[in-house]
């Protein structure tokens, strides 16, 4: 793979709360290469959206950021001033969220808030900005768009609104884009077209693409790699083949096993389930996370906190005290590998 | 031997919505014509896009809404004659959100016994042994019964209003996208939950869902829905196997399944779903379908039988469809 944009190392993010610290995002690295997807997938509540709001410097005021490297294309972006996080956001690292009203301003039309995210970070006249609108609408399989320019977000449907949202983000040429579930919202015909486009453009502007969801079929479909979240952790990383085709840590094979498959599950049959709920995340914490829920779990598993370790090919990796051939085995006996 | 719990004739729900400033109101067709039978131990599921008119469908066979035209008949008598309090006995549902759908401020124990009440059940002596009863057979411990909803996991609180909709036994139970708002870790729980007590109470289920992996998995039968019509309708063997409407397959493609050797599919679906206060012409699906053919845009498609079901295309009519059947 080509140039690396995004390189984070050992993230945290620590928000006070009534009964003391809750520890949100414990410790995650992850890098982004130039044309990469790379896709954070977990349950709610894992820690996926503070995880993009920490890197994008966007965090609830109350959250303490910590980081030993956050750096994009080069630049570290750790103490940077306000007014240099506002230029790269939007310019060099663009963002979509689930809920595109919550980006769009509904007073004003599509064509304003379009030529504004250009014009904020370059040089053009307002007919340039509007052409670059134009363009952008159209990649984005908007017919009439010209005439689109002059609408309201609310004049649009969910889908429409997402595409909007996706051109928006593209009038700087961003080298990443972050997207934090932004098909969640949508019928599965709309996710599909949605996804497809953004494949598409990243391809064709060679962008690094960060995507964050809670969907195993959106992450197999469109992820390059794949880092799989549970309680603030990164609990296995791998290209898509490797972790789902060779799921490793237990808790993916668990989520693997829950979702029915057209054609693969037997219908009708009971699924596979994850027995109990994830563990509140206030206060110290050294133990596999896991550990609750996990079937496979020994005593050791919460003597201290569980490092990763390489899977058995590649990059791959996983946190787990499981040998990796146990692991696949595991997987073998559950027919998720 | 199959028995119909419920029967819908040519049902349509229209609304009248303010078509903006100064040009007064126009109606909206939710529901738009549609015949259903609902046969005793079935899951019948009901798909489709967005505003399709599902959720509206499901509150007129829960008589929560009247239909505007046509009967909706439960074993043999018309809905329209039958008390509110008689029909909640028979049919009860089950909401998508289990955080909006529990009142806060009452306990656990009192949400799952308030439809015994509001029956004026005979034996109030007997409502707390009976929802402790309810609440170990969908899976809650009877500990939470003093307990209030924000204390509570969403799987636990979907489990609360699966016991409040069984607590007065049912026949028909209609879940209106009972896991979407879950996890999935704790949706494979309800749905495995959901199919138990089917076959433990003998219960008939109405699905509604976004999510066709989870359909093809529960359901026994489908209705695809556009536009406030049914489009298409099969056991779930075929649907699945040979799905016939373009609007079917498009949908069945949309799905994602978790293979990482298959890219994003083309579904080749138009974009934009119409304005139902402004429905397309003809076919209401020929903007977005791939396969439209001249006469699409002007005749609208006749109901024509198919395998266990029947399907609303000309692609499937002989005459309509000018000799052009499906290739
Ligand atoms: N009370 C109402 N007044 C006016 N219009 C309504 C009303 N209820 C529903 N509609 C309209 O009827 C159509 C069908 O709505 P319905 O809620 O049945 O859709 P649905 O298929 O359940 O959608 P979803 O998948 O989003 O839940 C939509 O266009 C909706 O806006
Ligand atoms: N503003 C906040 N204040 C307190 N806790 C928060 C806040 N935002 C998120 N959290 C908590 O941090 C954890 C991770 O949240 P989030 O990143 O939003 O999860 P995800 O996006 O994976 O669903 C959760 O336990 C959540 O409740
Ligand atoms: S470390 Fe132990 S508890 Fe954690 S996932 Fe591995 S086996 Fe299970
Ligand atoms: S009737 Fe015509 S437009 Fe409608 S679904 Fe069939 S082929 Fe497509
Ligand atoms: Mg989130
Ligand atoms: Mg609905």
């Amino acid at each position: 793979m080509g140039e690396r944009i995004l390189e984070v190392e050992n993230l945290t993010v620590d928000i006070p709360v009534g009964g003391g610290m809750l520890h949100a995002v414990q410790g995650i690295s992850f890098h982004v290469d130039k044309g990469e997807t790379l896709c954070i997938v977990g349950e709610s509540g894992c820690g996926k959206s503070l995880t993009s709001l920490a890197v994008m410097d966007l965090l609830p005021k109350k959250a303490i950021r910590g980081a030993d490297k956050l750096s994009l294309s080069g630049e570290d972006m750790r103490g940077l001033s306000e007014r240099r996080m506002s230029d790269i956001r939007g310019n060099t690292m663009g963002m979509i969220f689930q809920e595109p009203m919550t980006s769009l301003n509904p007073a004003y039309t599509i064509g304003n808030q379009m030529e504004e995210a250009l014009k904020r970070h370059r040089k053009v006249s307002t007919q340039e900005a509007r052409d670059r609108a134009i363009y952008l609408l159209e990649k984005v399989g908007i017919t009439a768009a010209a005439s689109r320019l002059n609408q309201y977000p609310h004049q649009l449907s969910g889908g429409l609104r997402q595409r909007v949202m996706i051109a928006m983000t593209l009038m700087c040429g961003p080298n990443l884009i972050i997207a934090d579930e932004p098909t969640t919202a949508l019928d599965v015909t709309i996710q599909a077209q949605i996804l497809l486009l953004l494949a598409e453009l990243q391809r064709e502007f060679e962008m690094g693409l960060i995507l964050i969801t809670h969907d195993l079929g959106v992450v197999a479909r469109i992820a390059d790699r794949v880092a799989v979240m549970y309680a603030g952790q990164i609990v296995e990383q791998g290209t898509a083949d490797e972790v789902f085709n060779r799921p490793t840590h237990p808790y993916t094979q668990g989520l693997l096993d829950c979702i029915p498959i057209p054609g693969k599950t037997d219908r009708g049959k009971p699924l596979g389930s994850i027995p109990g709920i994830v563990p509140s995340l206030v206060g110290p914490f050294h133990a596999c996370h896991f550990a609750e829920r996990c079937t496979y779990a020994m005593p050791d598993c919460t003597k201290g906190d569980i490092d990763m370790r390489p899977a058995l090919e590649g990059g791959h990796e996983y946190r787990c005290l499981l040998d990796p051939e146990t692991c696949q085995k595991n997987a073998e006996r559950k027919g998720v590998a | 031997m199959t028995e119909t719990v419920i029967s819908a004739k040519d049902v349509t729900r229209t609304f009248m919505i303010s078509a903006g400033a100064f040009r007064g109101k126009k109606p909206l067709h939710a529901v738009n014509g549609v015949s259903l039978d609902v046969e005793r131990g079935e899951v019948l599921a009901l798909v489709g896009e967005s505003g399709c008119g599902k959720t509206t469908f499901a509150k007129m066979l829960l008589g929560l809404l009247p239909p505007t035209e046509g009967t909706i008949e439960f074993g043999g008598t018309p809905v329209a004659g039958v008390e509110r309090l008689k029909l909640a006995k028979m049919v009860q549902p089950i909401f998508q959100d289990p955080y909006s759908s529990l009142n806060p401020r009452k306990s656990i124990g009192s949400i799952i016994t308030l439809p015994l009440k509001v029956q004026g059940d005979p034996n109030p002596e007997t409502w707390r042994r009976r929802a402790e009863e309810m609440m170990e057979l969908v899976g809650l411990p009877s500990r939470l019964f003093e307990n209030f909803p924000n204390q509570l996991s969403g799987g636990q609180r979907q489990r609360v209003a699966i016991a409040r909709a069984l607590i007065n036994r049912p026949e028909v139970v209609i879940c209106d996208e009972p896991t979407s708002a879950l996890d999935v870790s704790v949706q494979s729980q309800i749905l495995n939950l959901l199919q138990d007590l089917r076959k433990e109470l003998n219960l008939t289920y109405i699905v509604i869902s976004h999510n066709l992996a989870v359909v093809e998995h529960i359901a026994t039968r489908v209705a695809v829905m556009y536009l406030g019509r049914i489009v298409e309708q099969k056991d779930t063997e075929s649907l699945f196997a040979s799905p016939e409407h373009p609007y079917t397959k498009a949908l069945l493609e949309s799905v994602l399944t978790p293979d990482p050797s298959l890219d994003v599919p083309d579904t080749h679906l138009g974009a934009a779903y119409p304005n139902p206060v402004d429905p397309p012409s003809g076919c209401t699906f020929h903007p977005r379908c791939a396969r439209i053919m001249d006469h699409c845009s002007a005749i609208a498609p006749k109901t024509i039988q198919s395998g266990s079901g029947f399907v609303q295309c000309h692609l499937y009519d002989e005459n309509e469809g000018r000799g052009r059947a499906a290739s």
